[in-house]
Order: structure tokens, then C-alpha cells, then sequence
């Protein structure tokens, strides 16, 4: 897609659009679309500057974002007070945002134009043309500055630019101001490089003799121009002469290797058209002024600074005066030089290269608005240009120009960008109850409801060192922007999730007061989904509200995860049941546990599985791996702790009688430690105790005999009572079991052979023996209720059978009868 | 008016047999339900009180109904249910949703049946269910919309409990009891089940979210109680119209239960089973047998019946066989006596009957191979005997090994009763040795 790339600061960058047949060029200044997760609204923004990475194979661009309306949360959207228009975009200043983005992920340019907060939208159709009225920073609406946000339409620059080139250091750009801390750090230390330049302080003692430089510059700017066209294009002759149309030719000079000489023509064009009174303008009213001509000014004041600096150089460089443009494109290609060895001049030729940018940009645009006839030479100027620094095939030509002269491939899609991404969501619900819930009448329902597993306690007792360190883990994760995995394991009724969830809301507290950076909390449970692919497609519709096919779902989280993407928040997914998600190859995993180690990802997962070894046991090597060994175990609880947990839950509602209370959790304790079923037999033991009570008003306190009985209905085996109810010939077929069993000295008989034994003992105790089908069924009946196992009963006299309780069971139960 | 009433009192003889016919076989066969479960209060009273917090306080439970078939639990919950919604207050609040597992054998069906009974597929229109993943979505994000206060309680019965058990991951019942534990909408869930172990077939996570209430309807009922239920169940109501009859007929009722041999024969029944649903079977043979010139139940119409209900199932078919057939089973028999129960083909069982046919017979005679194999076959069919697991469809027929499906008592049985039976085929029969 990239056909040109340049040196580490790069001026402008040729890309070609699919179905397009030009190349499109992006330079800085303009705006542009940027692939995102939603295909039929890209992302905008403006690119301020591009640059390569230290390796230099990695294009990527500085951009200020813009927020799409669909991009803004619904509820915030009530902030607006209006109806959004489709085509409206925001300014950016939210704090969470990364404003480097990869040039792969640029789709095209795109126009974008500033309208007063009071004037009413354009009635236009042109999908590619985007509006701006507010800015937009996470919390509220503001109106937003033209000079922020347009530049390409208009001659001038950002008057932020300003300060840049003629105080040089003191003020930061505003749109540095809204990027993270890590790149304020960056320009403040680019700064300090610039004040040690010695040739920012030459620029400031030049300062008051612009007006010098002015003219001078005029004087000279004919002949740069003749002599830079005559180098740069030797071969393709100039279709028109150079004095009769200004802008293709400016066109012709921008290319990345003669950046020095590029500089000159903003001036020309401001000065061309800036009228004689203008001119004499002091300095301040047009850094304050925000009209068109003024910040033609402005712009025009910050290059020359620029020149100053350059003339400086060139005064003290021993060439006659003469080739002064030729020194200065010299003088300017050592600069470029330097920069690319330490950088240290970047920031001062930023802005000027935006001069020029915006400029030429603007050329482009009035290109596509005269259309026809300026396009084509256009066209071949830059077949001109191309042979010096871009390569460019016929093909993307063609694409190009449908890009600006067709509308959009499918324009259907794109008719209502303003309604919600998913606006199929209906979301059922269980209809309300026509009468109101009775509330608790006395203690014990009182104490009832609050024991209830469902009921959200105040605080969490006994999980103060989990709760601290999962805390710290995912706040440190979210404050430094980084991602990485933890694994939380325990027996159920631990509080794992419930910890978890308590943490959570902490920290979304925390966010709220704007202590930590916002993030995003999502919670997908393995048993919650019908396949470990789902969770693909769970994740995605909690981020983006899409809706996916599990596969589709998977590459764009990848996508989303892997590429350095705008705006993004930290992202804490927590997965509950995580051995659920296991599949044969395993990729669910890994990729829950590999997109946290990606750079750009900024994603924390949470894990929580039942047992300990569960890394070790079932992931593969890669997956085990990418979990890391962040790793939390969630110990059942101690007596004290259940103690604990019922008392904070009964919060000095006296139901319970003090040995009561630790009998239960000692029992539970002893037997899992599980809280769940502590607060249910508790709850149990209020409803016997109500029960047993004849005197609902004066109900007593739950006692040491309520707790027995309901643990003893829910711990005690019903076998014993089940064979003491069972019918005779049920239970002299078990003693049949039993006997035969001691026969043949086996654990496993077959019915015909339990059968023998069944009519001996029947005749023993008198009974009428009964018929082989009776029996069976007496079989059936006891396999039923799983007193006996046995085989599929179509197998019938030959069928076999084995005790599922214990002999001594069995006899215990009989004898007692 | 009292003058009417007796005119009324007597009806053609006829008539009110049709209403005794009508009214004891709906309590027979459509399980009508009695006004207070007899034996089981405690539980009753167990259940309707939480289903009443569900329905009434929004609490969310979770509670199993175990107990042996025919023990009541359906009756016992249905009881409740009938009960609980006669207060106006759970009637207008409670939702119902009623799952079996043998109807609902996976979770994407079971799912499909839960939004059709609560009525949500309205909620989206024409739009039909895609994916199962979606339906759980929707369901679960339906469930965890609601909340305590506000929500309507939603009661889930889950008939045969221990099939969802084996549904893939416990999926359903593991969320259904997730949101029973969650501050969701309240639902109830209540599972009917004969599994004593049932709770060992959850895993431990569904288990943990279980409130492990189990309501066991195990009662130990003596034969009095017995006798009792079937004299309540034979009697007619007191408001039945002809009440000259009713008293006629609940007088025999109770005639025929202190008869002796009534009163053995339902020792017997009750001796084999507690179980209601085989003594209404019983009970139901009886009730058949009333005509108009037999307007009452006789001590021998029970017998009758009795002696239907427990006779031997392949033993009566072994009397539709033909004598070929009954030799061949014979033969069988003499050689699972022989080789101790090890399978057989059909030449050894044609090698044994020929060596009958040489030494004793006088009245049979051989028959050829294939009029042989053609009773095999036929014996194969009817599963009196059964071919060995895993012999595979490859071996030729005669030599293929089988397996005799009958007890030696049930062949003996069925040769005292067998019409005209050849004495000689008899004595080979009880001979010891073939």
C-alpha cells in the first residue's frame, strides 16, 4: 500500500486507494480515515506529522483524532442537546489515546470542515466531506477552535503552530497538550534539545528584520523556483511555464529530498496574496486574530522565522549572495541531514513543513474542485515529480482518481452513520411484577434475606490480602497502559469472582474521580457460552457492540488487539471458568493469553478456574507460557473466616444464637469451606426455626437444634432411609444382592442368578414367590433409584448387578428394621 | 323441594354406573389430584412455604424433589403449585416454565422451550432464533435484566432432573442456578427426580451453586395405610348424585377390602410396591369389570386382576409357541444346564433335539434343517433368545452363538400350562440330563 517512504521525518507519503486509480498523497495537515474496527466508519483524524520507527521500516504518523458520533457513547450523546448530523465529527481532547498509528491502517484522505457552533449543517450528499463543530473529551461538549481543526481548505496552519517557530521552545503545541504523558515527556525533552541549537538563538536576534528578509526573499524566489524545476525535472519537459500557474509547480517542488527548497513556496503564496496592508500588521494582533488573512499571516511569520534561520546560515556560509537559494537548499539538505542523524531540529521545521503541506494541500483541493481539466495536469506534474522521490504505478493512478471523483462504493451503507452500530438489539426482558414484592416482617426473614448468596454485602470479609493484590496488579496494569494475564484459582464458594467483581467496582470508582485513567471491564464465563468460540464473539459485542461470526469475531479482536489502534482505553476482561474454554488446539486460550503481551493491546485478563494446576495440567507449552505465573489461589475458608462472613452479612440483625453460628461453620469448614453452602444452611436453619415456633410473633432466636436438623438434611445420605422405606420384595432382593455377591465372592451378579437367591429367601420368609417378570421390575425399581447399578434392561434375565451403596449399608439398614 | 331431591336421588342403574366408571378413572388414569397429600405434610408444607417466598418476596431458590416412582413427587408438586396459586398474590406474579428431560434431551432444545413458555420470542418480533449461543445469550441476558424487587419470580420445574445432568457442561443448569444465586431475576428452581445420587452427577460448580435442599419423599407407610388408600380410592364421594348407590357401592368397597383373600392379594401388591401408579393399574382391571348387571366389585374381579398384573410376561408367551418351538427351547435349557450358561448356536440345539427325537420320543418327529432354522428365527424375534454381544453378522446363521433370555422356572411354568402338551416333551423336559 505505502509506496514511498523516506527518511525518519517524512514530509508526505504516496498511498494508493483499492478501486481508486491515483495514488493518494497524505501530508501532514491533512485529514484522513483510518481503518478501525467498524468498516463502514473508519476512524478520522488529522495527521501532524509522519515519521519512521527507529528501525525505519514502520511508517507511522502523529494524528489528532477525531470522534465520530457513533463513536460517543449513547448516554453521553445526551450531552449534545441536538440531534447529532451523520457526517459530525469531534475533536478529540479525551486523555486516553494513542496518536501513533501505523500509515498501513490510513485509508484515505478525507475532507473536514469547521462550521460555528451556530451554523446550521450543510444539505450535502458528499460522504467524504466531515464537519466539526464541538470537541469532544470523554465528558463533556466544547466548542472547538477552526484553527484546530481546519487546514488543509484554508492557506493558513494551525495557529498553534505558532509559538513553535517564533518563540521557538517556551510554548507547547496543543496538540501535544492532548496526547499522552509519555509524549509530553518526549517534546519537553525535544525542547531542551532546541534551546542548546545555536540556531534558534541566531533566529531570535533576526527576528525584528522579517521585513528585510521579506523582500529579499522575493527578490530571490523567482530564480529558486526556475533553477529547483530545472533540477528536479530534467527529463519530462514542463508542460506550462513555470510564472503562469503557481500551483503545479508548487506541486512539482514537494518532494521529500528537496525539502529545503519546498519551504519557499508557502511564502510565495502567502505573500502573493496577502494584500500591501496586511502586511505592516504587527505581530501580536495576528498571533490573536483568528480570520483567514491573518493566519495567512501568522503562517507566513512563522516561515520566515524559519528563513531567518536559514539566511542566518547562509550569511555566515562563504557563497556570494547570488546563490542564495542554492546555498540555502544546501544549507537546508544539511539540516535535513542532521536531523536524520540526532533529530535535534525537528521541532523547529515541523511547522514549516506543515507550511508547506497545508499549502499543497490545498493546491490538491482546488484541483478536485475545478476538477477535469486541472486534474490531468496535475497528473502530470506528478509524473514529473515521481521520478525523483515516488514510485507510482498506472494502476493506483487510476485509483486515485476515482477516489476523488466517484463517491463511495456503496453509499447505501453509509446513509444513517448517525444510528447506533447495532440497532437490532432487543433485548427481552421477564415482564414486571403487577404486585410488589412483600418486604422481610420480622427478624428471621430479615436475616433470611441477608444471608441470601445473592445479596451484595457491604464489604468482603477475610479477602482483604486477594482483594489488595488483584487491585494493585490490574490498577498498575491500567495506570502504565501496559496488559499482561493473572490466574485466580480456588474451590467454588472461595469468592473469586465475587472479589474480582468487588475490585472492579473499586477501581471504576477510582476511574469516575478521574484517580486512574478510564478503562473497560469485561466479563465473559466459559459455562455461559454454548462453545469456546463464543467467547470471540462475546468479547467483541461487550467492546464494539458488533455482532460476528465466532471466526469473523476473532480476526478483529486480533486485528483490534495486535495494531496500534486509536483511542484506546485499558481493557480488563475477566474470564470465569476459563478450563471451559478449552478446545483440542487450544487457540482460545492463547489468544486470551498472547493479545496481553502484544504492545498495543492494553489488555488485562482475569482468569479463574477451580483447581490449582490447571496451567500445568491441561495448556500446551505456548499457552502455559503467555499465561505467565501471575498466579492466585483462593484458599477455602477457615471457620473464623465463614464465622465472619455471616456476621458481616447478618450485620447486627440478631437471629442467631453464638454456638449456632460456629457449629455451621465449622461443619462447612471441616467439610469444603464453601460459603455458598454455609449461608444456605444458615438459611435453612431460620426457616425451621420459624416452623418449629408455633407463635409466629414470637419467633426466638435460631438455636443449636435448627442448625443440626438442617445440617443433617443436607449432609445426611438418603440411601439408608431410602432401603428402610423400600417395599419387601425390594428389600429381600438387596439381601439377594448381598448374598449371591458372597456366593460367587464378586462385587457383580447377574439377575438370573440374584434371582435364585431372591425365591430361596422369599420361601424362607414365607412369602409366595414371585415371577421373573415381578422381579425384574422390583430390579428396575431399585436401579431407578440407584440403590442398584445395572445394565440396559434389555438385556433382562441377563442383565447384571451391582450394589451402588455399601453391604454394610445395606445391612445396617435392613437389621434396624 | 325434599320431595325432588328423592325423586332424583334414583337414577337408572345404568347411569350411575357410567358416572361411577367416570368419576374412579379419572382418579385412576388422568392422576387427579387429592385435596391434601396423604403422608407427606411435611414436605408439602415444606415446599409450598418457599415456593410462596419465590413467588411472594422475590427470594430466588433452588430445591429437589427425590423420591422413588410413583412415590408422588409430581403429585406433591402439583398439589403445592394448585395451592399457591389460589392466593391471588403468587398468581399474578408467578411465570412457569416446565421442563422434562425426556423431552428436552439437550440444552438447545430445553433453551427454545424456556423462551417459548415465558413468551419471549415476541419480544423480537418475526425474528427466528439463529444459533443456540444466541438463544443462551438472549436468555440469560433476559434473566439478568430483572431484579429482585421488580421482576416477575419465574418458577422452572425440571421433571426427570438427573437427564439435564448429562446435557453437554451442565450448561442450562448451571446458569439457571447461577441466577438463582445472583441478584437477578428471582426464579425457583425445582427439579423432580427418582436419583438418590443425583447430587453426585453435578459437577462441583454447579453443585456449589445448588442451595442443596433436597425435599425427600420417602414415607414409610405400613399396609394398613395401604388397605386404607385403596378403600379411599374405590369409594365414591359424597356428593355423588345418586346417593342410594353411592352408599350401596362404598358399603361393597368396604366388604371387599376385609375380605381374606382380597386382603392377601394386596399384600402381595404391597409386598412387590409401594408404588400408587401399579396399584391404580390394579384397581382399574377391577374398576373394568362393573357392567349394569354387575354393579359392584367382586373379591374374584380382584383376584382376576391381580393375577393378571403379576403374571409372567415370557412365560405367557411361551405358551403361543409351537411345539417345534417349545423343544427347541427345551433343548436350550438342557444345554445351559450342561455347559453352565455358555452360548449355544443352532446346530448344538438341533444335535440335542435329534438326540430326543433318537432315545425318547415316541409322538415327534425330526424336522428338516430349514423348517428348524425357521423356528430359531422365530424365537430370535420374539427375544427369548438373544444373540451374543460382539459375535459379529459374519458367521453363518446355525453357527451363530445365542443366548437363552429365560429362567428355568419360567420354561417349567409355561409347560404345566402349555394345551396339550406331549407327556414324553414333558418328562425330557424335567429329566436332569437331556
Amino acid at each position: 500500500m505505502i509506496d514511498s517512504v523516506c527518511s525518519l521525518c517524512v514530509s508526505s507519503l504516496v498511498i494508493s486507494v483499492e478501486g481508486l486509480p491515483r495514488p493518494t498523497i497524505i501530508i501532514p495537515e491533512q485529514h484522513i480515515l483510518i481503518e478501525g474496527d467498524d468498516e463502514d466508519n473508519p476512524y478520522v483524524a488529522k495527521v501532524i506529522r509522519l515519521f519512521g520507527d527507529e528501525s525505519g521500516e514502520q511508517m507511522k504518523a502523529v494524528v489528532q483524532w477525531f470522534v465520530r458520533v457513533s463513536e460517543v457513547p449513547l448516554s453521553k450523546l445526551k450531552l449534545l442537546g441536538r440531534e447529532p448530523h451523520p457526517q459530525e465529527i469531534f475533536h478529540y481532547q479525551g486523555r486516553i489515546c494513542d496518536d501513533e498509528v501505523n500509515v498501513e491502517s490510513i485509508l484515505r484522505p478525507v475532507q473536514v470542515k469547521h462550521l460555528d457552533s451556530a451554523t446550521p449543517f450543510p444539505n450535502s450528499d458528499d460522504k467524504d466531506t466531515m464537519y466539526v463543530k464541538l470537541s469532544w473529551d470523554s465528558k463533556a461538549f466544547r466548542v472547538v477552535d477552526s484553527a484546530l481543526v481546519e487546514s488543509a481548505c484554508e492557506p493558513a496552519s494551525p495557529s498553534s503552530q505558532l509559538p513553535h517557530a517564533v518563540s521557538g521552545v517556551e510554548t507547547e503545541s496543543l496538540h501535544s497538550a492532548t496526547k499522552l504523558s509519555a509524549s509530553k515527556c518526549l517534546s519537553t525533552k525535544r525542547r531542551n534539545l532546541a534551546t542548546r541549537t545555536p540556531g534558534v538563538c541566531k533566529k531570535l536576534e533576526l527576528h525584528s528584520k522579517w521585513e528585510d528578509v521579506v523582500s529579499q526573499l522575493l527578490d530571490k524566489e523567482l530564480d529558486s523556483k526556475v533553477m529547483l524545476a530545472h533540477r528536479l525535472s530534467s527529463s519530462p519537459p514542463q508542460p506550462h511555464p513555470v510564472t503562469h500557474r503557481l500551483t503545479p509547480i508548487n506541486k512539482a517542488h514537494r518532494s521529500p529530498v528537496t525539502q529545503g527548497t519546498i519551504r519557499l513556496k508557502p511564502s510565495t503564496i502567502a505573500l502573493n496574496r496577502l494584500p500591501p496592508s496586511k502586511m505592516n500588521r504587527p505581530l501580536l494582533s495576528a498571533r490573536e486574530n483568528s480570520t483567514r488573512s491573518v493566519l495567512t499571516l501568522t503562517s507566513f511569520k512563522t516561515l520566515v522565522a524559519v528563513y531567518t534561520i536559514h539566511l542566518t546560515k547562509a550569511q555566515s556560509h562563504p557563497t556570494c549572495p547570488h546563490n542564495f537559494a542554492v546555498c540555502l537548499i544546501r544549507n537546508l539538505l544539511d539540516n535535513q541531514q542532521d536531523l536524520n542523524s540526532d533529530g535535534e531540529d525537528e521541532d523547529e521545521f515541523v511547522p514549516s513543513q506543515k507550511e508547506l503541506n497545508g499549502c499543497s494541500e490545498e493546491d490538491e483541493d482546488d484541483g478536485e474542485e475545478e476538477a477535469g481539466l486541472d486534474s490531468e495536469e496535475e497528473i502530470l506534474v506528478k509524473k514529473g515529480r515521481g521520478t525523483t522521490a515516488v514510485f507510482r504505478t498506472p494502476r493506483s493512478k487510476q485509483k486515485t482518481h476515482s477516489l476523488t471523483r466517484t463517491p463511495r462504493k456503496n453509499p447505501n451503507k453509509k446513509i444513517m452513520p448517525g444510528t447506533p452500530r447495532t440497532p437490532h438489539q432487543a433485548t427481552p426482558s421477564i415482564p414486571c411484577r403487577s404486585l410488589p414484592t412483600r418486604q422481610p416482617a420480622n427478624i428471621l426473614e430479615e436475616a433470611r434475606a441477608r444471608l441470601h448468596v445473592s445479596s451484595v454485602p457491604e464489604s468482603l470479609p477475610c479477602r482483604e490480602q486477594e482483594f489488595q493484590d488483584i487491585y494493585s496488579f490490574v490498577e498498575s496494569k491500567i495506570i502504565d497502559g501496559t496488559g499482561g494475564c493473572m490466574y485466580i484459582s480456588g474451590v467454588p464458594g472461595t469468592g473469586k469472582t465475587a472479589t474480582v467483581h468487588e475490585v472492579m467496582r473499586c477501581l471504576q470508582h477510582a476511574a469516575d474521580v478521574d484517580e486512574i485513567p478510564t478503562f473497560h471491564f469485561i466479563e465473559i464465563n466459559g459455562m455461559k457460552m454454548t462453545d469456546p468460540h463464543q467467547a470471540y464473539v462475546q468479547i467483541l459485542q461487550n467492546l464494539t457492540g458488533q455482532k460476528a461470526t465466532p471466526d469473523h469475531a476473532a480476526a478483529l479482536l486480533d486485528k483490534r488487539f495486535n495494531n496500534p489502534a486509536p483511542r484506546k482505553q485499558t481493557t480488563v476482561l475477566l474470564v470465569d471458568e476459563l478450563d471451559l474454554l478449552w478446545t483440542r488446539k487450544q487457540n482460545v486460550m492463547y489468544n486470551l493469553f498472547d493479545w496481553p503481551t502484544q504492545r498495543h493491546a492494553r489488555l488485562v485478563v482475569l482468569t479463574i478456574a477451580n483447581t490449582m494446576d490447571l496451567p500445568e495440567r491441561i495448556m500446551i507449552n505456548r499457552v502455559a507460557s503467555r499465561l505467565g505465573l501471575t498466579r492466585m489461589s483462593f484458599q477455602p475458608y477457615s471457620f473464623k473466616q465463614l464465622q465472619q462472613i455471616i456476621m458481616s452479612r447478618l450485620n447486627k440483625v440478631k437471629a442467631f444464637e453464638e454456638d449456632a453460628l460456629q457449629l455451621v461453620s465449622r461443619k462447612v469448614a471441616a467439610l469444603s469451606g464453601d460459603a455458598r453452602r454455609c449461608l444456605d444452611i444458615c438459611r435453612r436453619a431460620t426457616e425451621i426455626c420459624e416452623h418449629s415456633t408455633t407463635n409466629p410473633s414470637a419467633t426466638g432466636l435460631v438455636g443449636m437444634s435448627h442448625v443440626m436438623e438442617a445440617l443433617n438434611e443436607m449432609f445426611s445420605s438418603a440411601y439408608i432411609t431410602a432401603i428402610k422405606c423400600a417395599s419387601m420384595q425390594e428389600q429381600l432382593f438387596l439381601r439377594a444382592v448381598i448374598a449371591e455377591f458372597r456366593r460367587l465372592g464378586l462385587e457383580e451378579a447377574t439377575f438370573q442368578q440374584v434371582f435364585v437367591q431372591h425365591q430361596a429367601l422369599c420361601r424362607l420368609e414365607g412369602l409366595q414367590p414371585i415371577s421373573v417378570s415381578e422381579g425384574l421390575a422390583v430390579c428396575q425399581r431399585l436401579g431407578a433409584c440407584r440403590l442398584l447399578l445395572l445394565e440396559p434392561s434389555r438385556l433382562g434375565v441377563l442383565q447384571r448387578v451391582r450394589l451402588n451403596v455399601s453391604q454394610d449399608d445395606v445391612l445396617y439398614a435392613l437389621k434396624a428394621d | 323441594m325434599s320431595k325432588r331431591k328423592v325423586k332424583d336421588v334414583h337414577r337408572p342403574i345404568g347411569e350411575c354406573i357410567t358416572q361411577v366408571q367416570q368419576i374412579l378413572r379419572e382418579r385412576f388414569c388422568h392422576q387427579q389430584l387429592p385435596d391434601r397429600p396423604e403422608g407427606l405434610e411435611a414436605q408439602y408444607k415444606h415446599l409450598l412455604e418457599l415456593l410462596r417466598r419465590s413467588a411472594i418476596q422475590g427470594e430466588s431458590n433452588s430445591v429437589l424433589i427425590v423420591g422413588p416412582r410413583g412415590a408422588g413427587k409430581t403429585m406433591l408438586l402439583q398439589c403445592v403449585l394448585r395451592d399457591l396459586l389460589q392466593e391471588k398474590e403468587a398468581q399474578k406474579n408467578l411465570l412457569q416454565v416446565h421442563l422434562n428431560g425426556l423431552l428436552q434431551t439437550d440444552d438447545r432444545i430445553a433453551l427454545k422451550e424456556i423462551t417459548r413458555q415465558l413468551n419471549l420470542e415476541n419480544v423480537v418480533g418475526d425474528k427466528v432464533f439463529g444459533s443456540f449461543a444466541e438463544n443462551l445469550a438472549f436468555l440469560l441476558e433476559a434473566l439478568k435484566k430483572g431484579d429482585r424487587s421488580s421482576s416477575r419470580p419465574v418458577l422452572f420445574v425440571l421433571d426427570e432432573f438427573d437427564l439435564f445432568a448429562h446435557h453437554k457442561n451442565q450448561t442450562l443448569l448451571y446458569n439457571l442456578f447461577d441466577v438463582s444465586q445472583s441478584a437477578q431475576t428471582p426464579v425457583a428452581v425445582v427439579g423432580v427426580t427418582c436419583r438418590l445420587d443425583v447430587l453426585e452427577l453435578l459437577e462441583k460448580r454447579v453443585k456449589s451453586r445448588f442451595s442443596h435442599r433436597q425435599i425427600h419423599l420417602l414415607s414409610s407407610f405400613g399396609f394398613s395405610e395401604y388397605l386404607q388408600t385403596v378403600r379411599t380410592q374405590l369409594s365414591l364421594p359424597d356428593d355423588f348424585t345418586d346417593r342410594g348407590f353411592a352408599q350401596d357401592w362404598n358399603s361393597s368397597i368396604q366388604t371387599l377390602c376385609e375380605d381374606k383373600s382380597v386382603e392377601e392379594a394386596l399384600q402381595r401388591h404391597f409386598n412387590s410396591s409401594k408404588d400408587f401408579r401399579s396399584l391404580h393399574m390394579l384397581l382399574m382391571l377391577c374398576l373394568s369389570r362393573v357392567s349394569v348387571s354387575k354393579p359392584s366389585i367382586k373379591p374374584a374381579d380382584l383376584l382376576d386382576a391381580s393375577r393378571l398384573c403379576l403374571c409372567d410376561a415370557k412365560a405367557n408367551m411361551l405358551h403361543g409357541l409351537s411345539i417345534l418351538e417349545l423343544c427347541l427351547i427345551i433343548a436350550m435349557k438342557h444345554l445351559n444346564d450342561v455347559y453352565e450358561g455358555e452360548p449355544f448356536n443352532l446346530q448344538m440345539v438341533h444335535n440335542e433335539f435329534k438326540k430326543f427325537l433318537q432315545r425318547k420320543s415316541n409322538s415327534m418327529y425330526n424336522f428338516e434343517q430349514p423348517v428348524v432354522m425357521k423356528a430359531f428365527e422365530h424365537l430370535q424375534q420374539l427375544e427369548l433368545i438373544r444373540p451374543v454381544d460382539g459375535s459379529s453378522a459374519k458367521t453363518q446363521r446355525e453357527f451363530q452363538l445365542m443366548r437363552l433370555m429365560l429362567d428355568h422356572s419360567q420354561i417349567m411354568e409355561a409347560l404345566q400350562k402349555y394345551p396339550q402338551c406331549p407327556t414324553d416333551v414333558k418328562q425330557w423336559a424335567m429329566s436332569a440330563f437331556g
